[in-house]
């Protein structure tokens, strides 16, 4: 399964690159998307795959009796999707306001910051 | 000097001057109080600085260190005692006491350092104080470049020089110099001695302005005359010639080191006496004839002798003493007539006398006549290359001898030739300089006669030790103004007679390397333009090719750049190894069909150019991964991931109402070179996947949660527990994100009906 999830997530992180490399920034935004939940399946699968055993633990004990999935990249993972999440939010509000402002999607024609030098 | 400033009066230059003159002049006394023990055994003392490094406080006063010490401290008084009354109104006079003291503080502590590292250290506190120094008329374009161009040129040397200090301690296993002199010969015979010698000596000759580093040196004359005497006459320009002093015992007497020395030593003794002829500003003179100096000097540490050496150590005393006055003393003239060119000035003894008794003391010991020490030293010199054997002799005596005979004709420009003759006529009418200003020529030039009447008196107490500090043990050395008729006389005697005839003509001299140097295609000076101008085109270059604007293409370059680096690691590095053993066998059905579903949706994506099949796809992604996250025991962040997962397409549908279609030529048209990169940032997140998955597991840390979740925390749900307590400021600090991005979402999106055009969204 590891090799298999570690293709898949090669796949992800491929089909995202090639999303952000496009000028259109609606299509750099999905990129983002992906990607995230690309990253997000890395760090979850470098603490190891455990199938069935959620780590809780059992109503009077103290601690886990034997093992358990480990949750230490799952709190990660938690706290990343949220943050994520906010990031594409924002993301959307910036491109939204961009194309109202501009009238533009695309990244080379958004050239007030760095104007187009005057071609020798 | 064009006085275009407004003078702010102040008597001394104010509290800023007393403490500039105080301070060195205290100095100074107490370092003539340590003399007579350095003489005899050399002072070492230190602490720990950085002991991680090796880096020590250590301090190492011996016969070199101290004549370094008195002519930083002496020349100090003398050149600060001048400038208070130089620049004493001037309106950044403070600045620049500030400048001058953090230069004297520096310039001591490189030759009191046992240590190579605070050597260096204090080594670029000297460069960067002169750079400050030589661009203190700020508001001269002039100025600035020539600034800029000392700190270039000795900021270089002096990032080769650390190269060189760090390879040199590595080797010796310690950074102090009384330890890696007791290694002379280990590092001598070490395979790594050519490249530390290299580094040193690209320190010491930029530093020391041999040629074809020596352009820096001229151009440093637009400082302020004071400046020029102490650092680029008397000091500062003396730091190579220190450091390969210091070294001698390490690094030198070897074959490469012989002639390195004396082949870039003379050369540069010798170009910089006929160009030296050449200038008309006398000051230009002067920094011409400072080179000379230098050239000569490293000539001799080259030479190596015992008799070489503390030729080398008489001649940069004898050097000092008469160099500082003949800039303070140009000053002087500067400051009454408005003039430093030498075919104007002419005449000045009747009305400047004190000042022409300095110059004329000072000139009288750079052109070698007796009874001033520059004979002492010129003879000193002249028995060092009689000492040589072979080709060796003959070209240090050629050296010698040319420079010796263009140093009296430089003599007799800068001092004769002024003060005596007919009046010329002159921007202000010439008037003799106030004290503060004579004080310092006239005890130089006192100095230089004193030490030539009573040589043995520098010989045992100053040049004596500095040599035996610099070439080892040996007997003690004596110093003669009279030796006898032998060979070195009568050389001192071919002297005189070849430079009063190049005096005689060096007017027509000066015509015909003007004429020379006009048509001569080879301009150091120009080719540092050139050189810098080339630096700023390729960075041009360089910024068009990486930063041309385009998103696009930065993304590009930063995901290559990935690929480069990441990849290019772990090929090299082999960490490939550990992912042989997984296989994809015993893989559920339903554990495939989630994968292919996240693939299936991710390819959607990619190849959709509707929207709403986009936004679809992403979908099918998100809810892939939640699966797998529950498949694999981590309910609580399945649930996250799906609610979030119908956040995203909830707001992305919203705003998709409102934004243009996807465009079919950017989706369809299929991207050769974008699609070699994206496979490739895939391929190494895959492999780098694999290699962790494939290594041993630390479970540590999730041990500790395990273990602390319920008896500390109180929670049965550790990942939660996690959350809330082990990592709580972690999770406030997402809340805040969150909250930030929320409000900055609101902030774009407020205005938003006022300033828009409408109608553009289909």
């Amino acid at each position: 399964m590891e090799l298999l999830l570690a293709v898949t997530i090669g796949i992800l992180v491929a089909t995202s690159v090639y999303m952000m490399l496009d000028r259109n920034v609606l299509r750099f935004l999905f990129g983002l998307v992906l990607l995230s939940n690309a990253v997000n399946l890395v760090i979850f699968a470098a603490g190891r795959l455990t199938v069935g055993a959620p780590p809780l633990i059992a109503d009077g004990a103290y601690a886990p009796d034997g093992p358990i999935a480990n949750a230490l990249p799952q709190a990660l993972v938690l706290t990343a999707i949220v943050i994520g999440f906010g990031l594409l939010a924002f993301a959307l509000a910036l491109v939204y306001r961009t194309y109202m402002s501009l009238g533009t999607v695309n990244s080379d024609e958004m050239r007030i910051a760095e104007p187009e030098e005057a071609k020798k | 000097m064009a006085e275009d400033y407004t003078k702010v009066p102040r008597f001394m230059g104010g509290p800023a001057g007393w403490i500039s003159i105080v301070f060195p002049a205290v100095l100074f006394v107490y370092f003539m109080g340590l003399l007579p023990e350095v003489a005899e055994v050399p002072i070492l003392r230190g602490m720990d600085w950085v002991p991680s490094l090796g880096i020590r406080l250590s301090v190492l006063l011996d016969g070199l260190s101290m004549t370094f010490a008195l002519l930083i401290t002496g020349i100090g008084t003398a050149v600060t005692l001048y400038s208070s009354r130089y620049l004493g109104d001037h309106p950044h006079y403070p600045r620049f006491v500030c400048y001058l003291l953090a230069f004297m503080v520096g310039m001591l502590g490189l030759v009191l350092s046992d240590n190579l590292l605070s050597i260096f250290v204090f080594w670029e506190v000297t460069t960067i104080s002169s750079y400050l120094l030589i661009g203190f008329n700020a508001d001269k374009a002039v100025s600035r470049r020539s600034a800029l161009q000392a700190l270039l040129v000795t900021g270089a040397g002096g990032l080769t020089l650390l190269a060189g200090i760090i390879v040199l301690g590595n080797v010796a296993g310690t950074y102090e110099v009384s330890g890696i002199v007791a290694q002379g010969d280990l590092i001598r015979n070490h395979p790594m001695y050519l490249a530390i010698l290299l580094m040193f000596l690209a320190g010491a000759f930029t530093k020391s302005a041999q040629v074809p580093f020596h352009f820096w040196l001229p151009n440093a004359m637009a400082a302020p005359t004071p400046v020029s005497a102490y650092l680029h006459s008397a000091t500062m320009v003396k730091a190579g010639i220190f450091l390969m002093a210091r070294m001698n015992p390490v690094l030198g007497d070897t074959p490469v080191w012989f002639w390195v020395l004396t082949i870039f030593g003379g050369v540069t003794a010798v170009f910089a006496s006929v160009m030296a002829i050449r200038q008309t500003d006398i000051k230009q003179v002067l920094a011409y004839t400072t080179l000379m100096a230098l050239g000569t000097l490293t000539m001799l540490i080259g030479a190596g002798t015992h008799y070489a050496i503390s030729a080398a150590m008489l001649f940069l005393v004898v050097h000092s003493l008469y160099k500082a006055a003949l800039f303070l003393m140009i000053g002087i003239v500067d400051h009454s007539t408005g003039t430093r060119d030498a075919n104007t000035l002419s005449g000045l003894g009747r009305a400047m006398p004190l000042t022409a008794i300095a110059a004329a003391l000072a000139a009288l010991s750079m052109a070698g006549i007796p009874p001033l020490v520059g004979f002492v030293g010129k003879e000193y010199m002249y028995k060092a290359g009689l000492g040589l054997e072979g080709g060796a002799m003959y070209w240090v005596i050629a050296m010698t001898f040319a420079a010796s005979a263009l140093m009296f004709v430089a003599g007799g420009i800068v001092a004769w030739k002024p003060f005596t003759g007919k009046m010329g006529q002159t921007p202000h009418k010439a008037h003799e300089g106030p004290w503060q200003m004579l004080a310092g020529p006239l005890v130089l030039g006192a100095l230089s006669l004193t030490f030539g009447l009573l040589p043995d008196l520098l010989g045992e107490y100053i040049v004596g030790p500095a040599a035996r500090a610099v070439y080892g043990p040996h007997e003690d050395l004596h110093l003669h103004l009279w030796g006898g008729f032998n060979a070195a006389l009568y050389l001192s005697l071919a002297t005189f007679a070849a430079g009063w005839l190049l005096y005689l003509c060096h007017q027509k001299l000066r015509g015909f390397l003007a004429r020379f140097e006009a048509s001569n295609p080879v301009d150091f000076d120009a080719g540092w333009d050139r050189l810098l101008d080339g630096f700023k085109a390729f960075a041009a270059w360089q910024t068009a090719l990486i930063q041309n604007g385009s998103l696009q293409r930065y993304m590009a370059v930063i995901f290559a750049t990935f690929i480069v680096l990441v990849g290019g690691t772990y090929l090299f590095k082999g960490a490939f190894d550990g992912a042989i053993g997984l296989s994809a066998a015993e893989v559920h059905p339903v554990q495939w069909t989630v994968l292919a579903l996240i693939i299936v949706g991710a390819i959607l994506v990619t190849w959709t150019h509707s929207r709403m099949t986009a936004v679809a796809g992403m979908g099918v992604v998100g809810i892939g991964v939640s699966l797998i996250f529950i498949t694999f025991s981590a309910p609580d962040v399945a649930i996250t991931q799906l609610l979030v997962e119908v956040l995203v397409v909830v707001l992305v549908s919203l705003v998709m109402l409102r934004l243009p279609y996807l465009p079919r030529r950017s989706t369809k048209t299929f991207r050769a070179g974008h699609a070699v990169i994206a496979g490739g940032v895939g391929a190494v997140i895959t492999f780098l996947m694999l290699s962790v998955l494939g290594s041993d597991f630390d479970p540590r840390l999730t041990e500790f949660f395990e273990k602390s979740s319920y008896p500390d925390a109180h929670g049965r749900n550790i990942v939660n527990v996690i959350l809330v307590d082990f990592r709580a400021l972690d999770t406030f600090g997402e809340i805040t994100v969150v909250t930030m991005a929320a409000i900055a979402a609101y902030a774009l999106l407020r205005g938003i009906k006022k300033s828009t055009p409408d109608e553009k969204e289909t």
